[in-house]
């Protein structure tokens, strides 16, 4: 059985021109121990998948219109908020992107990590600030018996995110969900914090689904890939398959947009821009959400949205040609 | 063709840039007195030939920002000289400066932020042709615009609209348009294609690329992101704490690193391929404060090389091969 299981979510939310639909039938699964990078631009609806897994949606204006959330086999979806306490935190955590706006700015960065592990584990207020020390030197942040009495505005962005990340892990949680954890920081200090991830993933054993804009950085940590378009998985595979044989015309697109610094200058050839944009997400028309923009289309693929099929082993694509 | 074709260095330069610095005083106590400064850009010298690209790389805080503006004259200068085909920017009275504009324009990172949203797309496209007399009456202003529109991959329809009803591409297209209204030499653009999705930052990268070749246009491609850069520039110049620790032709700049800085950095970025294992030299610690820069080298004590003269004395940007400067006691 898989750790967490997504299957056929609808996450929607009511505005005044109509329902958005954000999230329109995600199937994402993750296995113990895995690390599973969700790719896609602004507006694909990663950051609103892993918010649902969480419960952390405004309801209303959003709504889960359907799917499940099998965590470990049980039914996230229909969860009290008394009993998705109890996960979150302790068995599911999540990092965010923004370490400035994330962290509460009038509590120690000692009281905010410690007040899960007082929640959730029991602890006094001593054992828990003990344990936060601890939390701090596992994530490599100097002198931390200091640090610890410190308020965010006195920690650097990088640090600030090693902060949340030792929040995250405090209570040693069997999946981390990474949301953007390196984008707003600097090109050397998201070298430092992916290579922290890593090490504290291979020590802790914990699973990670890692959601991000940055091919590169998903190429360097992944193992298994889900790429999102428009509110829906257009293609998952392990990560090598990904790149070495993109088989969405998206995914290619995608890979074929981004400038490499590693090739030398003979290799290098005009970008591959996609044309157009993101289609609007209100009451989408039936049909592929990409054929507007993609050069293989035809008149079917605007007739019919084509189903998420497998084309490899482990390597399934939501397209109707083999490319 | 990208970064390939160099320029001949036999012109004369378009721009140069001679000891820029840039200070920007801190405030504090009661009366407000000036209590320290923050060293933004701490003597920075470089020379660009007409139809070149120079990008300007560095981390959050390094001054490549500030030496933008510094160069348009956005803002005052501390010291140094900044000469525009000779003439110095720094002297001129407001009347030269305003022509001077025509020539340089910048185009800015957040395009949410620089158009105006109670103006429609003609009047911001259109403003510069105004103020500068480009164009008599409005029909000839509106063919102007319109044929700026086209050039820029947008259609002549969106005239009339808001930006508002414009996604962030298409923004970042209409203040391209209006920099190239002016036909200027030079564009300084600053984190031009930082906030937009990769999809649609190749799109306006190769629409740069494109205006290069047709107007000669010179670049200066300020940016944090060195894969983008290296894909742009003819030369690449790294920053680091509001100085300039290495100088050369991308294709050099890339293949082989000559300060510790840029290598650490170059290694830093990941590559779009599972199959390329690089090692990785990762930097210990932060950037340190401008306000009060380390002693000596400005990177000694992140530096992996250092020793006791990086400590105490600064290292000129000298040249190590020919066209290839880097600031450091012990380079590659």
């Amino acid at each position: 059985m898989a750790l967490l299981e997504i299957k056929g979510l609808k996450t929607h939310f009511k505005t005044d021109d109509g329902w958005l639909h954000a999230v329109d039938g995600v199937d994402i699964a993750i296995d113990r121990g895995e690390t599973v990078g969700v790719v896609g631009e602004s507006g694909c609806g990663k950051s609103v998948t892993a918010k649902t897994v969480m419960k952390l949606i405004d309801m209303p204006p959003g709504k889960i219109v359907a799917g499940q959330v099998l965590w470990k086999g049980r039914d996230l979806v229909p969860l009290p908020p008394e009993a998705m306490q109890k996960i979150r935190a302790k068995e599911i955590s999540i990092i965010f992107q923004e370490p400035m706006t994330s962290l509460n700015p009038v509590f120690t960065v000692g009281e905010q990590i410690a007040e899960s592990l007082r929640l959730h584990e029991g602890l006094s207020r001593k054992d828990a600030l003990d344990r936060a020390v601890e939390m701090l030197k596992l994530v490599r942040i100097p002198t931390p018996e200091r640090r610890v009495t410190d308020y965010p505005h006195q920690f650097s962005g990088g640090m600030r995110q090693r902060v949340m990340i030792a929040i995250a892990l405090a209570c040693k949680p069997q999946l981390v969900i990474a949301d953007e954890p390196t984008t707003a920081l600097d090109v050397t200090i998201q070298a430092q914090i992916l290579d922290l991830l890593q090490r504290l993933k291979d020590e802790m054993g914990m699973a990670v689904m890692l959601i991000t804009h940055a091919m590169g950085v998903v190429a360097e940590v992944a193992q298994r890939v889900v790429v999102m378009y428009a509110g829906k998985v257009v293609e998952e595979a392990p990560v090598q398959a990904l790149f070495a044989h993109p088989r969405h015309p998206y995914t290619q697109g995608l890979i074929r947009s981004i400038p490499r610094i590693d090739l030398d200058a003979q290799h290098k050839v005009r970008l591959e821009a996609i044309p157009g944009t993101v289609p609007k997400l209100i009451d989408p028309a039936e049909g592929c959400r990409f054929a507007a923009r993609c050069k293989f289309a035809k008149a079917e693929c605007t007739q019919a949205t084509p189903p998420l099929r497998e084309a490899a082993a482990g390597h399934r694509v939501a397209c109707f040609f083999d490319l | 063709m990208s970064a390939g074709t160099e320029v001949s260095p036999v012109s004369a330069p378009l721009l140069q840039v001679k000891g820029l610095k840039k200070h920007f005083p801190i405030r504090g106590g009661l009366l407000r007195r000036v209590v320290d400064h923050v060293h933004a850009v701490d003597g920075v010298s470089f020379d660009m030939q007409p139809g070149e690209t120079l990008g300007l790389v560095g981390e959050s805080g390094c001054g490549k920002s500030t030496t933008g503006r510094c160069v348009l004259r956005l803002i005052e200068p501390t010291a140094g000289q900044v000469l525009f085909e000779g003439r110095d920017v720094g002297a001129m009275t407001p009347q030269q400066l305003r022509g001077m504009t025509r020539d340089m324009q910048i185009i800015f990172q957040d395009p949410f932020a620089s158009l105006n949203p109670r103006m429609t797309v003609a009047a911001i496209v259109g403003e510069g042709l105004v103020i500068h007399q480009l164009a008599k009456g409005p029909r000839e202003i509106e063919d102007r615009v319109v044929q700026l529109l086209q050039t820029v991959g947008l259609s002549p329809d969106h005239m009339r609209r808001f930006p508002h009803e414009f996604s962030g591409g298409q923004r970042q297209r209409i203040g391209i348009a209006r920099a190239l209204a002016l036909n200027p030499k030079l564009l300084v653009c600053d984190e031009a294609v930082s906030a937009l999705d990769v999809s649609i930052q190749a799109q306006v990268i190769n629409l740069l690329e494109d205006l290069r070749e047709q107007f000669n246009l010179s670049y200066i491609f300020i940016a944090h992101d060195l894969s983008v850069v290296e894909h742009i520039s003819h030369r690449v110049a790294v920053m680091y704490l509001g100085r300039i620790v290495e100088l050369a032709p991308s294709r050099a700049l890339y293949a082989s690193p000559r300060h510790p800085y840029t290598e650490a950095l170059l290694s830093a970025v990941p590559i779009p391929d599972p199959t390329v294992k690089r090692p990785r030299i990762v930097l210990e610690g932060d950037v340190p404060s401008p306000i009060h820069p380390p002693s000596g080298c400005h990177f000694h004590p992140r530096c992996p090389r250092a020793q006791a003269q990086c400590r105490t004395e600064a290292p000129v940007l000298r040249e190590l091969a020919p066209g290839h400067r880097a600031a450091c006691h012990f380079p590659n």
